[in-house]
């Protein structure tokens, strides 16, 4: 299986900090675009439909499409809107949203 | 003639009578205005109610009754005929009290509609232990709830299409983008009607009905309605979906099948404007919030205002014209949880049979004191 | 609530012009956006990445420095990281992630930009495809270049863009070029303009020489694009020059011209009409920038297309008009220092039917087959919507309604259009005839709890 997006970087490494996705650990750096340093690490299932479910990634970058959606600390947010920081929790967003609903 | 019936208005209104009428035997022509009328039925909450319903009227809370009961028929007709299912989920609905006051005050009411209605009308008060059972999601901050056992929900947005293919399926004639801007009697007695529309096109037809909502308020005094209807604004919010949170539906919010929650909804009079309001979406936000407490991280996607189609009373009006017999004016401002009895026992009264309900006290006389 | 005289959405270089003149004025400002930094599309993170990697993005990037640098002002409060999602009478409702607040304001000036015109083509869903403008946001504001990319579309842009990351180090695998030969010839025929335009066309192919000698293939007049793989997009297939190619690669990124983002303008009520130029609606404005709805005024690429140095200026012709407008500056004044912006600024407007000649959208994606996608998030296809017309959908809205294209998230911002084309041609009606998708409040996401804090704070302020 061919990895996701494949980006060259031109920055210096920033400080990587750890977050979790999908309950596993990943080290991202810290401020960075969340979109952008997700499909640097490879993720590109981010939103998965509510009707097919497919999973998206994302397609615009300026918080137009939704199609970055994450659950972030349990709240839906356009991961390419936001910010990395230590310890966010995320989860991609299901075809209903997860969360803290999750074991409901 | 182009039909039996021209209906004017192709809301839940017009097209559950539409349905009926072409059951009946008869030639139905629906007329529908533009896009960009206000229109209730696209902008609704969606509930089967009965609670509450009638607490001056009992013949209202019979007829609201008697609509609820249809219902389970009524949606697999209209699944059966039109392909699309509705959604309809008819297991009790939910009035949440924040504190005893208004509780007590409700709990009055509803006891003054048992005893006219008897069995008819399952009501009981659930406690807070009760309710932590059966809707878990309820906060600290609701002291009670009424549960009413007939009342339920439905998917407003498929009602109007499952009624729009049903009308075409049973043969009727549905002319969209159409403003019909004159009505009148065709000279003598029983010579039917002709409908001009906005474009010059013409229309003729035996029998009329106004079911235009709103729009009938200008059309009705030309056939010697007094129509005396006013809108109502209602603003509604719709979250992302979630998973099952909202079991039963409530008078705050409901979930449809999709996971998303509606909130609604305001009760405003502010003429014809079907803005939001920064206000009105805070204060419907801040009640959902306190009545369930795990809303507050859901995102709200959109958020919209609709027209109540509201008469000086709230009641329903069934009117035959006094000056040009054949001519009816239909209203209401339940036009989801009538739906059924629209489609399935008003016709006859339309049709002057024998099985005809008795609709009297919905005639306009009641608004000439 | 804090007030201020004029509260200004988006900080490209539209919002910050505007904002400097209005401060420079005597004006209270406050500019809002939601990226964490000032710079709009074109100069996004210009702040950031003009030190590290301006270089590879160009000298018409690092032009945006001393705009940002402008709005360092004492009568400026820039609201970055923070996202209008209302705009009623006097007063703005911001969403960031430390809750909705709201910003009383006398006048608002949407500087809401552009986004790119969205290219529904078979495939387009897949993870991979991205816009070609995304791809080079990340490149601004992250330092990443999207290698192994075919870039499809037409467009400056899409050359731009090429180029951005061919000097990146990642040069593209292909550019497949939607627009035909005619196209080339059409704008051929406006020689005068081309004299006038000589700078951007001298720039223009000096990129695509840089893109030649690096060896960069540009298929021309390309057809019958979709974009396949099965998790992701891995092969870009399409027809030129009467054969079928297909193209590996890791990205696909799209782009056919960008068209104003009226969301904002749109849910405050202001009037839009459709243009046939740019292949959009456009909010309906003067000269000054000012609309219809009371205090409500627009500029920049939000208001109508016309590229960075339009857009600085338009912004500093509204920011200024909205000054005299309240009173601080009179019009003597306004007028003269206006005059040759407003000159300059319609030289630029009058260069764009050039590229709109050259680089028209494909006319593929404008109405696009049954079997795709256009609603991206209720995923309904170009089929169910003209089913729906076929039904008796007789508008927009009521294609909305029936089959729920246009009801999710993104408010109908990637398929209003598509949508719009449709429903034309299938019910032969004409374009203003069929309405446009409701735009309400809210136009961002913002949280049942973020909502019911507001009513808490209304409430707690009545109490005092
Ligand atoms: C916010 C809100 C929440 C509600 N919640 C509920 C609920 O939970 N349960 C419930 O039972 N009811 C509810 N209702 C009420 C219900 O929606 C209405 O009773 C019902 O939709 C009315 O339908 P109608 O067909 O009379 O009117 P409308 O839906 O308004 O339709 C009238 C139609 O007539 C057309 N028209 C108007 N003038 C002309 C003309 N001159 N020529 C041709 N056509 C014309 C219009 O284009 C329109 O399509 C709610 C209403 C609102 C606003
Ligand atoms: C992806 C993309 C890339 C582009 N790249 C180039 C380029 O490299 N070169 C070029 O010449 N042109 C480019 N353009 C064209 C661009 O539109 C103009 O050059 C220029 O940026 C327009 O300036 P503006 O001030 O009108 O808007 P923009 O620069 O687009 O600024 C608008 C700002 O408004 C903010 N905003 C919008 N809505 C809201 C809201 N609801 N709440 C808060 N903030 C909001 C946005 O975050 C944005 O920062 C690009 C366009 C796009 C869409
Ligand atoms: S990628 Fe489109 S909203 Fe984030």
């Amino acid at each position: 299986m061919k990895p996701g997006l494949r980006l060259k970087s031109l920055t210096p490494d920033a400080p990587l900090v750890e977050v979790q996705f999908g309950g596993e650990a990943l080290m991202l750096p810290e401020g960075d675009n969340l979109a952008a340093a997700l499909l640097a690490a490879g993720i590109d299932g981010f939103r998965q439909t509510p009707y097919q479910g497919v999973a998206r990634a994302p397609y615009c970058m300026m918080g137009i499409c939704f199609d970055c959606l994450l659950e972030v600390d349990g709240v839906s947010q356009q991961s390419c809107m936001v910010q990395v920081r230590a310890g966010m929790d995320l989860r991609p967003a299901r075809q209903r949203r997860e969360g803290p609903y999750a074991s409901l | 003639m182009d039909a039996d019936f021209a209906i004017v208005g192709g809301g839940i209104v017009g097209l559950s009578v539409a349905l009926g009428l072409l059951d009946a035997g008869q030639g139905v022509v629906v007329l529908d205005g533009s896009d960009a009328d206000p229109k209730a039925s696209r902008g609704n909450f969606g509930l089967i109610w009965l609670q509450g319903k009638g607490v001056h009227q009992p013949r209202y809370a019979r007829w609201s009754k008697e609509s609820a009961d249809l219902w389970p028929g009524f949606a697999a007709r209209l699944k059966e005929t039109s392909g699309v299912d509705v959604g309809l989920r008819q297991d009790g609905g939910l009035d949440l009290h924040f504190n005893d006051d208004s509780l007590a005050d409700a709990v009055t009411e509803h006891e003054a509609l048992q005893a006219e209605l008897g069995a008819e009308y399952p009501f009981e008060v659930l406690t807070p232990e009760t309710l932590s059972i059966e809707e878990p999601e309820v906060g600290p901050k609701v002291a009670a709830a009424i549960l009413h056992h007939g009342d339920g929900h439905v998917d407003p947005l498929a009602l109007i299409k499952a009624l729009s293919a049903a009308v075409v399926a049973r043969g009727g004639r549905i002319i969209g983008a159409t403003a019909v801007t004159d009505v009148a009697a065709r000279g003598a007695a029983d010579a039917g009607f002709r409908l001009t529309c906005a474009d010059g096109a013409e229309i003729q037809a035996a029998k009329v009905v106004l079911a235009a909502g709103l729009g009938s308020a200008q059309l009705g005094p030309g056939l010697g309605f007094a129509a005396p209807l006013r809108p109502e604004r209602g603003q509604i919010l719709i979250t992302e979906k979630l998973p099952p949170l909202i079991r039963r539906p409530s008078l705050i919010a409901r979930q449809d099948r999709a996971g998303g929650i509606q909130i609604g909804a305001t009760n405003e009079d502010v003429g014809m404007d079907r803005r939001v309001t920064l206000d009105g979406m805070a204060k419907l936000a801040a009640e959902a919030v306190d009545a369930y407490p795990v809303l507050a991280r859901a995102q709200v996607l959109r958020a919209w205002g609709a027209l109540r189609v509201m008469s000086p009373d709230g009641l329903p009006i069934y009117q035959e014209s006094p000056t040009c017999p054949g001519a009816f004016l239909i209203s209401c401002h339940s036009g989801v949880t009538l739906a059924a009895v629209h489609a399935m026992s008003l016709p006859s009264w339309l049709l002057r049979r024998d099985s005809a309900p008795d609709l009297e006290v919905f005639g306009e006389t009641r608004f000439a004191a | 609530m804090h007030r201020f005289d004029l509260a200004i959405v988006g900080a490209g270089p539209a919002g910050m012009a505007a904002a400097r003149e209005a401060a420079e004025a005597g004006l209270k400002v406050a500019l809002v956006d939601e990226q964490p930094r000032a710079g709009g599309q074109i100069y996004r993170n210009v702040g950031q990445a003009a030190q590290t990697y301006g270089a590879q993005l160009g000298k018409e990037y690092l032009r945006g420095v001393p705009l940002v640098e402008g709005i360092d002002h004492e009568a400026i409060t820039h609201f970055s990281g923070h996202s209008v999602w209302a705009i009623e009478k006097g007063q703005l409702a911001l969403n960031s992630p430390d809750g909705a607040r709201q910003i009383g304001a006398r006048c608002v000036l949407l500087a809401t930009g552009a986004i790119e015109r969205p290219m529904p083509v078979p495939g387009w869903t897949l993870p991979g495809v991205m816009g070609a403008g995304a791809a080079q946001i990340m490149l601004k504001q992250s330092g990443l270049a999207v290698e192994n990319a075919v870039l499809v579309g037409s467009g400056p842009l899409l050359h731009l863009v090429a180029v951005q990351l061919l000097r990146a180090g990642a040069p593209p695998v292909a550019l497949v070029e939607t627009r035909q030969r005619r196209d080339s010839r059409r704008a051929l025929l406006m020689w005068r303009l081309m004299l006038r335009a000589g700078r951007y066309i001298q720039r223009s192919l000096a990129d695509l020489n840089e893109l030649r000698n690096a060896g960069v293939p540009r298929h021309m007049a390309c057809a019958d694009v979709a974009l396949l793989g099965e998790r992701r997009v891995d092969t870009v297939s399409f027809s030129s020059g009467g054969r079928r190619q297909e193209l590996s690669c890791d990205a696909a990124l799209l782009h056919h011209g960008v068209v104003p983002h009226v969301q904002a303008s749109r849910a405050a009520g202001v009037p839009h009409i459709w243009s046939d130029k740019i292949q959009a609606h456009v909010p309906v404005c003067d000269s000054w920038g000012r609309t219809e709805v009371p205090r409500v005024w627009v500029a920049g690429d939000g208001a109508w297309i016309g590229g960075a140095r339009a857009a600085e200026l338009s912004g500093r012709i509204a920011g200024l008009a909205i000054a005299h407008d309240l009173g601080f500056v009179h019009s003597p004044e306004r007028d003269r220092r206006t005059s040759g912006w407003i000159e300059e600024r319609d030289f630029e407007l009058s260069l764009r039917p050039l590229i709109e000649k050259a680089f028209p959208p494909y006319a593929a994606a404008l109405a696009p087959a049954d079997n795709v996608t256009v609603c991206r998030c209720e995923e309904i296809s170009a089929g169910e919507v003209r089913q729906a017309v076929r039904d008796g959908a007789t508008g927009i809205n009521h294609v909305k309604v029936s089959t729920r294209a246009g009801m999710g998230r993104c408010q109908g911002r990637m398929c209003a259009a598509a949508l719009a084309r449709i429903v034309v041609r299938e019910s032969d009606a004409k374009i203003d005839e069929i309405g446009t998708l409701n735009a309400r409040p809210p136009i961002k996401p913002v949280t049942l709890g973020a909502l019911a804090g507001m009513r808490r704070e209304a409430e707690g302020s009545e109490d005092d």
